[in-house]
């Protein structure tokens, strides 16, 4: 009798202890008009202060290329030569997918085949699905590799990091390589495309919530998961926004992009807090999640922040929400397409292909509010004029 | 125990407090870990115990509390089932594609649902008694085999949408004056605990699945179909994922990853609940407490707002302690 009471005397110590200990990020109880916030915490270790500079000035920069094919523009490209790479007939393009595991990736994957149909000079598009794998993805470039067939190699990592090697592999091969989504650490890609990033995407969402927001509103940040490069650059740049305007961030929470737990949390801020006035989020797939969870308590969805998913865009304008968009469009599947087009017919591409990243905001929801596809489907594809649309992207003719 | 006893010098209390200390053997261990989560929970955030925000807990809590209670007849039955995770993530898919936002398919729906979830676990039960597969490879089987299906069917992202008569079991609930809204989450948690609790621990068949699981042997000798009792019990898990997974879509929406992990949690909860892998013991009753602390774990940890990779350590570390204390307990009282 006496042993279990004393594991649950130490369990329960050293809850109490590990509470006390991490003070910086605990909650702390104010007075009587509702605590104080637990503020925004320090810095991510991934924050580096050129790059968001950069990103914030590339907001603004009107890029090159025609406007109604964002997938084709570029922010201020340096281009380099290609002719090296000049090849004639017809190519095999070959692409190592870090995963389809998401609907953001399947949305894109979809847009990509559409993309290789449209041109003829393309006899095939051998694709591998490394499935979130690190180990996989390494080996799976191996194989492309020793298969000889490969015009062009497209490369989407699925970690910066070990990714790496495989990739200076690849262009040791003497093969033109394109990198998109997530980078490497090696400039030998041909280009490597991506949107503006993390940073701009956590800026917009941060400085309308500061600006929409009232005075000493309370604010919740709610996060996927924390040491992802990508949605670490997006809660730094939001960070640097709040603290800078001296909101109150009243929490900064980890949801494992799973539904019931952002439910759950924002229930418990809202019992603990009473009211909460502005929901900043990292990613979109949950915002609707964290929307009803504010309805389910009988509260107005105050200002609150999501991406291009159809299920939040329709809820947005059915609910007329204070809301904004920020994207991380899936049109950049399109571009690599074209990048290893351009490459093998020696045509200038730029270095680092940066491309536009809009946002959605009120005045142009109704455009990207496509009611004939499915919730999860991601506004920006800029696929809408392709053939298969939309019945290969899940939706109703 | 030797060391615990006192000498008997006032013989009224010592009595009343030996007393009160037998009734306190008597609750499940599990019970008095959850106990001490919800006081440590209410010690921080004391409107956790006014009676909306306790029944909005207990409303997160019905889906796991469900699938436990379902579970809990294939652990004491000696059988495992993995299946149940991917299971609810098909009811939510497979809801939402064929419902499609209609409220006038859901009357067909739900019916439809428990008829698949049922075969389901009828093929568990087959292939595990029949075939001889151990249920915890031809579980695993059948989750990748649901998963497999549901990603091809839905293309992986799910299509469709469920609609509010539906969503409504696991989101809304009863006004009732002065004490806000009773959810019928809530309210289907309790019909089905009681359902459950009764099927095993007041029926012939509920005695037979503890024989079934206790000693197989002694169990066909003395008449009882092992065979078709353990098939029953993965049929009732095969239902009470279907229930689960209709109060999950309703409580979150539409998401592909809908009952990742559930498969887990649901067996960490029967086991907390004193249940013994490899079967004859353990308690609906039980397997409810064990669902609802880890649920309040969660909660609790939220709380004191630590950060989310200690979260886990201390998260796996309650659950190993709690486990340790009912197994503790469950020695010490034969």
């Amino acid at each position: 009798m006496r042993h279990p009471l004393r594991t649950m005397l130490a369990v329960c110590g050293a809850a109490a202890l590990l509470a006390t200990g991490c003070t910086s990020t605990a909650p702390e109880e104010g007075g009587d008009d509702g605590p104080a916030g637990s503020g925004t915490g320090q810095q991510s270790s991934f924050f580096v202060q050129a790059d968001y500079d950069e990103q914030i000035a590339q907001r603004a920069v009107t890029p090159t290329g025609p406007a109604d094919q964002p997938w084709l523009q570029a922010i201020s490209p340096q281009l380099v030569d290609t002719a090296k790479y000049k090849k004639a007939g017809k190519h095999t393009i070959c692409f190592s997918n870090a995963g389809v595991n998401n609907p953001w990736r399947v949305v894109g994957w979809t847009t990509m085949q559409a993309e290789a149909k449209l041109h003829p000079e393309i006899a095939a598009l051998t694709a591998v699905d490394a499935e979130g794998k690190d180990d996989k993805q390494i080996s799976d470039i191996d194989g492309l590799l020793a298969s000889k067939k490969c015009s062009a190699l497209i490369v989407s990592p699925n970690t910066t990091a070990a990714l790496t090697p495989a990739v200076e592999k690849a262009c040791q091969a003497g093969l033109p390589v394109i990198v998109f989504d997530r980078g490497v650490n090696t400039d030998c890609p041909v280009t490597f495309i991506h949107p503006i990033g993390g940073y701009a995407f956590g800026a917009t969402a941060a400085e309308f919530l500061t600006d929409k927001v009232k005075k000493d509103g309370k604010i919740l940040a709610l996060r996927i998961l924390p040491g992802v490069d990508v949605l670490e650059t997006r809660w730094a740049a939001a960070k640097v926004i709040f603290d800078k305007a001296d909101v109150d961030v009243v929490g900064v929470e980890f949801t494992d992009g799973d539904a019931a737990k952002v439910k759950t949390i924002v229930n418990d801020y809202l019992e603990r807090h009473g009211s909460i006035d502005g929901v900043w989020m990292d990613a979109g797939a949950t915002s609707v999640a964290a929307a009803e969870a504010f309805e389910d308590a009988g509260q107005k969805v105050p200002v609150i922040t999501g991406e291009d998913q159809q299920d939040f865009l329709r809820l947005w304008q059915e609910k007329k929400l204070t809301a904004v968009a920020p994207t991380y469009p899936t049109y950049q599947w399109r571009t690599p397409i074209v990048a290893a087009l351009d490459i093998l017919a020696g045509k200038q591409v730029p270095k680092e292909w940066v491309l536009p990243q809009p946002t959605i905001t009120e005045e142009n929801l109704g455009q990207y509010v496509l009611p004939q596809l499915p919730p999860l489907h991601y506004a920006l594809c800029g696929c809408e004029k392709m053939p298969g649309f939309p019945q290969n992207w899940g939706g109703d003719q | 125990m030797t060391v615990t006893a006192p000498p008997p010098a006032t013989a009224a209390p010592e009595r009343s407090a030996s007393r009160a200390w037998r009734l306190l053997r008597a609750v499940p261990p599990i019970w008095l870990v959850l106990a001490a989560v919800i006081v440590l929970i209410a010690w921080r955030n004391p409107t956790f115990v006014e009676p909306a925000p306790f029944l909005a807990f207990l409303r997160r809590c019905a889906p796991l509390a469900v699938l436990a209670a379902g579970q809990v007849f294939v652990i004491i039955a000696g059988e495992f089932d993995l299946s149940v995770g991917a299971l609810v993530t098909a009811v939510v898919v497979v809801a939402a594609r064929l419902s499609d936002g209609d409220a006038g398919n859901t009357w067909w729906l739900i019916p439809l649902l428990l008829a698949g979830g049922a075969l389901v676990g009828l093929v568990n039960g087959l292939v595990t008694t029949r075939l001889r597969v151990p249920s915890f490879i031809a579980t695993l089987g059948m989750l990748l085999v649901l998963s497999g299906a549901v990603f091809l069917w839905s293309g992986g992202a799910p299509r469709g949408s469920l609609a509010d008569n539906f969503r409504q079991f696991g989101r809304f609930g009863v006004e009732i004056p002065g004490l806000g809204q009773l959810p019928y989450a809530v309210l289907i948690l309790v019909a089905i605990g009681v359902g459950l609790w009764l099927l095993l621990s007041h029926t012939r068949f509920g005695h037979q699945v503890y024989a079934a699981g206790g000693n197989p042997r002694a169990a066909g000798l003395s008449g009882v179909d092992v065979r078709r009792v353990r098939t029953a019990a993965f049929v009732i898990s095969g239902l009470s994922a279907v229930v689960a997974g209709v109060l999950l879509g309703g409580f979150t929406g539409v998401t592909a990853e809908a009952g990742v992990g559930y498969e887990f949690q649901a067996i960490a909860a029967v086991v907390l609940g004193g249940a013994v892998l490899g079967g004859g013991r353990g308690s609906v009753g039980a397997a409810l407490a064990g669902a609802l602390t880890l649920q309040s774990v969660f909660t609790l940890l939220n709380l004191l707002g630590l950060a989310k990779s200690l979260r886990d350590a201390v998260q796996g570390l309650i659950i190993i302690g709690a486990a340790a204390y009912a197994a503790h307990r469950l020695r010490r009282s034969g």
